[in-house]
């Protein structure tokens, strides 16, 4: 991808994942470090008021990273920001999709800002975020 | 109610080498298959000096420590009350499989809304390598809720 065929508008092509599993949010604890056992223990995500373990935010941020990485090399990568807004659980499908929505001058150096969104399979937003990549 | 005193307060820092096989556990977990995140010499040959660290990665890093939310404790936040709200990284220089790299963190800000119904800590972390080199920032918003 050439810095003339961004333009604003341009849509990222999407990623989809399949449904979260508890297989799913093990193997994240695991592989990322982060134990919390709300996302990995039923008895613990019981007792602090929620029906069942639910998937961590940064494993849907992971899918947006992997959108990015997809689409440009990775080093190209300048700032990349994600608000979780919903809680995202077992049996949710995300689908992970970004619009280039300016084209911006920083330190020198020409950026695209691209917004991005993960959405669940009814449309729900688990993430809105952006991020700033050199073209 | 959280102590706004914390704001300010510098982390323990810590430092931790980035590992080869811990970057194709993570590869498998978000379900990336790409050679480049698995396997070092298709990583060298697209011009990676190892396997990169995926954008996300430098998070898990910083958990990388024997007891990585003791912070929680120590400003006041439970562990079955809290969300993550936002997360940010900025980018300064790759690093890849074999940097060792060193985490700096520090309350930014603790703030609330409605009433102090919700609460918010933001935490700011300095990531560098074994050379000094600035490699990036990450902010993270952690959110309680007081029902």
């Amino acid at each position: 991808m050439t810095a003339t065929e961004i333009h604003i508008g341009l849509q990222l092509p999407a990623l989809e994942l399949p449904p979260i599993t508890r297989t799913t949010l093990a193997l994240f604890a695991g592989a990322s470090g982060d134990h919390n056992p709300i996302h990995i223990d039923i008895d613990f995500a019981r007792k602090a008021g929620m029906a069942d373990v639910f998937a961590h935010g940064m494993l849907v941020m992971a899918y947006l990273g992997r959108l990015l990485s997809n689409w440009l090399p990775q080093p190209r990568l300048r700032a990349f920001n994600a608000r979780f807004a919903g809680i995202t659980h077992l049996g949710h499908r995300i689908r992970c999709g970004g619009t280039v929505t300016e084209i911006l001058e920083r330190d020198g150096e020409r950026l695209a800002r691209i917004e991005l969104q993960a959405v669940n399979q009814y449309g729900e937003s688990k993430i809105l975020g952006d991020a700033l990549v050199a073209i | 109610m959280l102590d706004k005193a914390h704001i300010g307060l510098s982390l323990p820092a810590h430092t931790v080498e980035v590992e080869k096989g811990r970057l194709r556990f993570f590869a498998k977990a978000i379900g990336e298959t790409r050679a480049i995140y698995l396997d070092e010499s298709a990583a060298q040959a697209a011009g990676y000096r190892s396997l990169p660290v995926p954008p996300t990665f430098l998070f898990s890093l910083d958990l990388e420590q024997a007891e990585p939310f003791a912070w929680f404790g120590t400003v006041g936040l439970s562990l079955p009350r809290i969300l993550h709200g936002e997360q940010s990284f900025v980018y300064h220089a790759p690093a890849c499989a074999g940097d060792v790299l060193s985490f700096h963190s520090q309350i930014a800000d603790i703030y609330d809304k409605k009433n102090g119904l919700l609460e918010f800590v933001v935490k700011q972390t300095r990531v560098s390598d074994q050379h000094g080199r600035h490699i990036a920032d990450l902010r993270s918003v952690i959110v309680q809720r007081n029902s």
